[in-house]
């Protein structure tokens, strides 16, 4: 157990160390986010609503997130298969799994750190200083919030071993998301038949428990539902990895050539 | 029991193009090759580019799994015990490719230590010995980013040898190496025998085999053509000896009657530059030169030489088909 908490420890420190390498990147990872973040506020403002611009300087924070992480882990084997080091990976005696949960955890981190530069944007630029009731359940819903997506990341991750284009995948999702998880619009601004969706999005949850706790509410209903959802994602992944690999074996699409 | 064991292998990859009526086209790219690999044995897979030479170390190395036929490493079938073929086998490919930039020399190692389960109280001795086996050492801070060819194919031989795997599959490591490096590289592999491994070689460069192999294969198209020793393929294939005659200008007509004389095996000609260099393989025993000579009338000559067959030459024939 402690081998195995070693190994995923390592393998998500040298993954974060190239993630972040590059200060340009660090930038522009925030860029986009900061961007529409921007657009939403000035929309917002014009209502000159303090309990709207609160709803939407939350939500905008976790849509940078959304916006870094589930894009990102789409391309992420995408990356791997271009540098050569997906057959690499996919020949170690280790399970794919193993290997792919720390590199999506690292980008987690990416996005909670979208979190923060989006806070300090909204803080430093609209002057909105954001209501949290409890810092310690806003913290942790936050964490949980992108430990989840990091899993949904997981998720999205393994289509592409086997799938060459999937990287679209995660690109095709990142619109949607927006609307799906409530980052700026309510849900019950969505019509029914989306419900099911969104619920099936841990983000979603994560981001009513993020708002419990800024609102001095209980994060904790949402919160277990967020980690059920994550961890049912987790759980779809780990099976599909298993059956898309050998797939992959099948059809020789581990390779770039 | 053989290190490696590979019986019938064949593998075939559908291919697809046009975007809109796509036509399937099947590419039967490794058709049933047999051969097997004893313990602490350098085995070389030698054939031009094209021949199937990668498709049969995937198959072996669990990357593909084989159309038909079966394979084992140690006992191990490649298909079924997917994990203990995995545990014992190391896998380094030609090319820049396969690290990861962005990390040092040795974060790349301590990456791949964790995936390939070596134990932590070991690591750090295991890469430091690496390192220095490989010639990196005090080199191994420094990002790959700004490595060069040889030193990135050098840091993927430690890495295939980090969990100490006792069978190494090279797949035409000295590609794109400048001849010092690849004189360096080729001293490292030589040095895995010493140490008890088994390696398998592929390589489209004869003299690499011919220096470095125990025994070698010929690929061509899908399948062997020959197999034995270095020694044995330039005695069976060529069997005699080679005349190099260097020519200003020689005539097809002239080739052609070289290629009737008596004790001809096979005529080529090497351009080189403005020289034309006819290469005649014969018998040992064909007394040629002077028939040769007369051959050519008028045509400029220049250094005549007889030599030793080399492997290239029985290599040129046998994937010439001739
Ligand atoms: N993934 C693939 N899809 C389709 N064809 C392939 C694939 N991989 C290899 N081939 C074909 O199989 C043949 C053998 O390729 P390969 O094993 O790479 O040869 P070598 O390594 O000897 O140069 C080639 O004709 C190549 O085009
Ligand atoms: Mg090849």
């Amino acid at each position: 157990m402690t081998r195995f908490l070693r190994q995923q420890a390592i393998c998500y420190w040298l993954q974060l160390k190239i993630l972040t390498t590059s200060a340009f990147e660090g930038a522009l990872a925030v860029f986009f986010p900061l961007m529409f973040a921007t657009a939403t506020l000035l929309v917002y403002r014009v209502r000159g609503d303090a309990d709207a611009l609160q709803y939407a300087g939350l939500g905008v924070a976790i849509m940078g997130m959304w916006t870094a992480q589930g894009v990102v882990a789409a391309s992420l084997l995408s990356r791997e298969r271009w540098a050569g080091t997906l057959e690499l990976v996919v020949a170690a005696p280790t399970s794919f799994s193993r290997i792919l949960v720390p590199i999506c955890l690292a980008m987690s981190t990416i996005g909670i750190y979208c979190v923060v530069a989006t806070m300090i944007w909204e803080r430093l630029v609209f002057g909105i200083r954001l209501e949290i009731a409890s810092w310690p359940l806003f913290l942790l819903s936050v964490l949980l919030t992108g430990v989840t997506l990091a899993l949904v990341g997981f998720f999205i991750a393994v289509t592409a071993v086997r799938y060459r284009t999937a990287w679209s995948l995660g690109a095709a999702l990142e619109y949607p998301g927006w609307l799906l998880c409530g980052f700026v619009i309510p849900l019950s601004a969505l019509p029914a038949w989306s419900h099911p969706i969104s619920w099936a999005i841990p983000t979603t949850w994560g981001m009513d428990a993020i708002r419990s706790a800024a609102s001095g509410g209980s994060p904790w209903g949402d919160l277990a539902i967020c980690l059920a959802v994550g961890a049912a994602y987790a759980v779809l992944a780990s099976w599909l990895g298993r059956v898309l690999v050998d797939s992959a074996r099948r059809h020789a699409s581990l390779a770039l050539t | 029991m053989p290190a490696v064991e590979a019986v019938d292998l064949r593998r075939s990859f559908r291919t697809h193009s046009g975007a809109i009526r796509r036509t399937r086209k099947d590419v039967e790219a490794v058709k049933g090759v047999t051969f097997s690999i004893e313990p602490g044995e350098l085995f070389g897979l030698l054939g031009p580019n094209g021949a199937g030479k990668t498709t049969t170390i995937k198959m072996l190395i669990t990357l593909l799994l084989p159309t038909s036929g079966t394979a084992r490493v140690l006992g191990h079938d490649v298909v079924d015990d997917v994990r203990e073929v995995r545990r014992r086998i190391g896998y380094v490919f030609g090319g820049d490719r396969g690290l990861y930039e962005r990390l040092s020399a040795l974060d790349n190692l301590r990456y791949f230590s964790e995936l390939y389960g070596v134990a932590p109280r070991e690591q750090k001795q295991r890469i430091g010995e690496l390192l220095e086996l490989v010639g990196l050492t005090g080199r191994e801070k420094e990002r790959v980013e700004g490595y060069s060819r040889g030193m990135r194919q050098r840091l993927h031989i430690a890495r295939g040898l980090l969990h100490d795997p006792d069978v190494i599959f090279l797949d035409e490591p000295s590609i794109g190496i400048d001849p010092v490096g690849a004189r360096e590289l080729r001293a490292t592999i030589g040095a895995l025998t010493a140490q008890g491994k088994t390696v398998l070689l592929t390589t489209h460069y004869m003299f690499e085999a011919d220096e470095l192999c125990d025994r070698i294969a010929v690929i061509r198209s899908g399948e062997i053509v020959a197999e034995g020793t270095p020694q044995q393929l330039k005695q069976g294939v060529a069997g005699g000896r080679v005349l190099e005659v260097e020519t200003y200008g020689v005539s097809d007509d002239a080739v052609t009657a070289i290629g009737g004389l008596a004790g001809v095996r096979s005529v080529g000609v090497e351009e080189r530059g403005q020289l034309q260099v006819l290469l005649v393989q014969c018998d040992a025993a064909a007394e040629i030169t002077q028939s040769v000579l007369a051959r050519l009338g008028d045509v400029r000559v220049g250094r005549v030489a007889t030599r030793e067959p080399t492997l290239e030459d029985a290599y040129v024939e046998l994937v010439s088909g001739s």
